[in-house]
């Protein structure tokens, strides 16, 4: 290889580099926003991904584009090209950098996970070690405490705060502070899903799963059901609301006052609709639950980010 | 080594293919493992038109974010048999038709090691293709639990009767494990006993070195899926608890079964069209295989590794954190040999002479739509991020962009490259150019919008959806309906060219390799004398002949003779 082309494929990966970094920053704007402090990680994570596969993708398909556009046979040329069987040193190259790449963003995911702890620590740490770096530093203190349980249904979502007696089919929770759920079901699969705090964990009937994650920015959110869970699945979608500590405390206390109500459910309404209506397209389905009885219900009127 | 079939099968009993006139040895029980090897192509052709259907009327559903244009257990039910379809009765059949023409000619041999396992094996397609056809007709409608059929949803039997969808779904399912494992035993073995004359391991092509690796997953694998859907089908039937948390069973113990087959499946579906990558290249660069060896041993490496990556489908469900982690890193490690492949079809193609034929622009096109589902592939094996996506439309977009983006465009490029082989007549490239292109826009269209559509936190399967999700998703249905067009200009020209094509030569595309060592269709038993091998497959460049003798005609004197062991 003379100096020039060494100079031209120094060019070229260093345009590929910039473009490759440039579309690594593009990748945060193709996120829901970043509600939770898990959501900042997942996202650097992301990043991270996209600015190496760009990099990849981009420097594959040039090389194969310009064979493409340059490298074409003649009309007439019925010869063959240079009989080159392989070249070892180029595999073990192309072979030792994937790896190291794959160890590298397996570490980064590693660590990324590490610090998420959404099931609790990965290992019961040793006293005095620090915990997740997610969860706020003085953890013990700032828990919502105890855990808020979740139940998810054929086709609802409620949340039982035991303390304060509150049911509701919107979970509310407080800025800042390390929420703590007890995931449960009560007849199929379900996945606790929301995309804002990117999060999810599947809800299995007949186990209890402790699950925990950080919200950071005040607002309402989408909480969706992530694991199919049969004919009302899409329909099982519910809201997130994050708020300041006080705002938490004074929605506890109203809700509590309130006597129980049964919730707006689409699954529930909508069943009863095509029930009556008899025009029987489709096929005989599960029955949805009924509308949960609950202190505080979520709107699908509402709107959230 | 024996020559013939090791199963004594009487020749004059058989139709002769290669009679064109004889078109109705494609409707009886041939032995001819070419005959099979088009029965099962399309056949399963027929079926990826009916899946495509589905799939077209769900996009009709979601053009809009409202279920409005079918029910929801009909939109329920249609994807859970769009993915069975496209993978039971379309992708696998599909592939072993690829398999079954292929593989006996490439390696010189007459025919499969047991031609009348084969035809049964083949036979049992229609038969369970039927037994899922119908299951739209019974009461209470098809499965509507999804292709993984996760209990407890898929236990919940709303009609209660004892033959429903469900039931059906699972009998059919375990049908195609048996013929694919019938299949597997038969391909393998005759990879073991049958290969030429000459050809060692390292004289054979790498399509045989792919289908030898996917079959043997097969028959390490499918007892565990056939396993859990027998499980399954005594807990829906009569009221066992292996999977039912209501009496004590556990569902997250069906899906390690269900994914320690299902993982290593996209291996073997993937393998074979690496395999025809592999072969494709070098004949339209005029170049031999970069790294052959690597490649052909990379297949067995991919092989060992996808045994031991289930639980990348189950970050996000019942699994502790380490086991998200050890698996996270065992997912990572199969991208290595992964890679390697895409890094020497690359240099495969720099500085050859390249000549841009149908076939090679659909393996070009293939080739760019693995390499991105393989790089959402290694984002999605990073279990923090998959988290996050797991479920959503962004999974839907990766596992599409390898199965309709590499598998279907490898397939149009194999049908293409071998077609003049397989009916002795050329296609039409004008046609298979414009089928090229409106396949590779569809693809594109439907499947790049539901990247961002996951990232933005749309769940899968679900048959309504947020306003928010609008845009992408009417982007990605005009897609579905192109790529549905797109089909149009292939039936056409595969109908029309068969018919009336012009006549092909023995070797078209002056192509090195045994099967073009005869005639167009291939003779009844394919080879007059067995191929003696003395080259590596890939002599492109170089005048080293591949054969020490003319396969396609009877010897003076039998040479194979005294060679074969
Ligand atoms: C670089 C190689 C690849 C990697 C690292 C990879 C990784 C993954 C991961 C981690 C998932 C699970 C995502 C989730 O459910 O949350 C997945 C899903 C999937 N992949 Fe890949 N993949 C690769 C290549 C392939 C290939 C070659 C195929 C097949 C032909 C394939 C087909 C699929 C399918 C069908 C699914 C989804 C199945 C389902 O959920 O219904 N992948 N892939
Ligand atoms: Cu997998």
């Amino acid at each position: 290889m003379n100096r020039r082309t060494i100079g031209v494929l120094v060019g070229l990966a260093i345009a590929d580099l910039l473009a490759s970094l440039w579309i690594g920053q593009q990748a945060y704007t193709w996120m829901p926003p970043q509600a939770s402090a898990e959501s900042v990680l997942v996202d650097n994570l992301f990043s991270f991904m996209t600015t190496l596969g760009s990099f990849i993708f981009l420097g594959v398909m040039g090389t194969l584009l310009y064979a493409i556009l340059f490298q074409r046979a003649a009309k007439y040329d019925a010869s063959d090209g240079p009989n080159i069987e392989g070249n070892v040193k180029l595999e073990v190259v192309w072979t030792t950098i994937p790896i190291l790449l794959v160890i590298w963003i397996a570490t980064v995911s590693y660590q990324t996970y590490d610090r998420m702890s959404i099931l609790g620590p990965m290992e019961p740490l040793p006293m005095g070690m620090a915990t997740a770096e997610a969860a706020p530093t003085d953890r013990a203190a700032s828990v919502t405490s105890p855990p808020i349980q979740v139940f998810a249904r054929q086709w609802a979502w409620e949340f039982h705060y035991p303390e304060a007696g509150v049911r509701s089919t919107e979970l509310h929770l407080p800025v800042n502070q390390r929420a703590q759920l007890v995931l449960s079901s009560e007849d199929v699969l379900h996945g606790f899903f929301v995309p804002a705090f990117r999060v999810k964990q599947d809800v299995v009937p007949g186990r209890e799963i402790n699950f925990e994650f950080t919200p950071i920015r005040e607002g309402r959110y989408r909480l969706r059901d992530s694991e199919y869970s049969g004919t009302y699945f899409a329909a099982n979608q519910t809201n997130v609301v994050v708020e300041s500590s006080e705002d938490y405390q004074d929605w506890l206390a109203m809700a509590a006052a309130r006597s129980p109500f049964p919730a707006e459910n689409v699954a529930f309404e909508a069943f009863n609709q095509t029930d009556a209506s008899a025009i029987g397209l489709g096929w005989k389905t599960v029955e949805p639950a009924p509308a949960p009885l609950v202190n505080f219900a979520s709107s699908e009127e509402d709107t959230y980010e | 080594m024996s020559n013939a079939t090791l199963e004594a099968v009487s020749p004059s009993l058989q139709p002769q293919p290669g009679a064109p006139d004889n078109w109705r040895r494609f409707f009886s029980f041939s032995t001819d493992h070419k005959v099979i090897g088009i029965q099962y192509i399309v056949t399963a052709f027929i079926f990826f038109l009916f899946g495509g259907l589905l799939a077209m009327v769900m996009r009709g559903e979601l053009i809009t974010p409202e279920a409005d244009l079918v029910d929801r257990t009909v939109y329920n039910g249609l994807f859970t048999m769009h993915g069975t379809i496209m993978l039971f009765m379309w992708t696998f059949p599909m592939l072993n038709g690829l398999a079954n023409y292929l593989v006996p000619l490439q390696i010189g041999a007459r025919d499969m090691a047991f031609p009348r396992l084969n035809a049964a094996a083949f036979w049992m397609v229609p038969v369970f293709g039927v037994i899922l056809t119908l299951s739209f007709f019974v009461p209470g409608g098809p499965s509507q639990s999804g292709w993984w059929a996760y209990p407890p949803v898929s236990l919940q039997n709303p009609t209660g009767n004892l033959i429903n969808g469900q039931s059906l779904w699972l009998l059919a399912v375990a049908l195609s494990g048996v013929s694919s494992i019938m299949g597997a035993v038969n391909i393998v073995t005759t990879i073991f006993r049958m290969r030429a004359p000459g050809m060692g391991w390292f004289k054979m092509p790498a399509f045989c070195w792919t289908v030898l690796s996917a079959q043997m997953i097969q028959l390490v694998g499918l007892p565990a899926l056939t396993a859990g859907a027998v499980t399954l089908l005594l807990d829906l039937t009569v009221g066992t608890s292996f999977f039912n948390p209501e009496l004590g069973g556990d569902p997250v113990l069906y899906q390690h079964f269900f994914w320690f087959y299902s993982h290593p499946a996209v291996y073997v579906i993937i393998l074979p069209i690496f395999g025809v990558f592999s072969e494709i290249f070098p004949v339209y660069a005029r170049k031999p295989l970069f790294g052959y060896r690597v490649v052909a041993v990379s297949s067995l490496i991919i092989t060992g590794l996808s045994l031991i990556v289930w639980v990348h489908h189950m970050f996000a469900s019942g699994t502790p954190g380490w086991m998200r982690m050890l698996f996270m890193f065992t997912t990572m490690a199969i991208s290595v040999p992964t890679g390697i492949k895409v890094f020497a079809w690359v240099a495969t193609i720099w500085g050859g002479k390249l000549r841009l034929n149908t076939a090679m622009l659909f393996a070009l096109g293939g080739l760019s739509t693995f390499l991105f589902a393989g790089i959402t592939g290694i984002m999605l094996a990073s279990a923090p991020f998959d988290i996050h996506v797991n479920n959503t439309y962004f999974v839907v977009g990766h596992f599409h962009y390898v199965i309709n983006g590499a598998v279907v465009m490898g397939f149009y490029a194999a049908i293409y490259h071998w077609f003049p082989k397989m009916t002795g007549r050329m296609y039409y490239e004008g046609l298979g150019k414009l089928h090229c292109a409106l396949t590779f826009i569809g693809i594109n269209l439907i499947f790049l919008p539901m990247h961002p559509l996951g990232l933005m936190g749309m769940p899968r399967r679900v048959a309504s959806y947020d306003p928010e999700f609008a845009f992408w998703n009417v982007l990605a249905s005009l897609g579905g309906f192109l790529l549905g067009v797109s089909t149009l200009p292939f039936i056409l020209n595969m109908l029309s060219s068969w018919a009336q094509g012009k006549q092909a030569p023995d070797n078209p595309w002056r192509a090195i390799g045994l099967e073009w060592l005869v005639s167009s269709p291939p003779p009844h038993e394919n080879f007059e004398q067995l191929p003696i091998v003395v080259s590596a497959p890939y002599g492109y460049g170089s005048d080293e002949p591949l054969v020490a003798n003319d396969p396609a005609h009877k010897p003076t004197h039998d040479l194979t003779e005294g060679v074969s062991p």
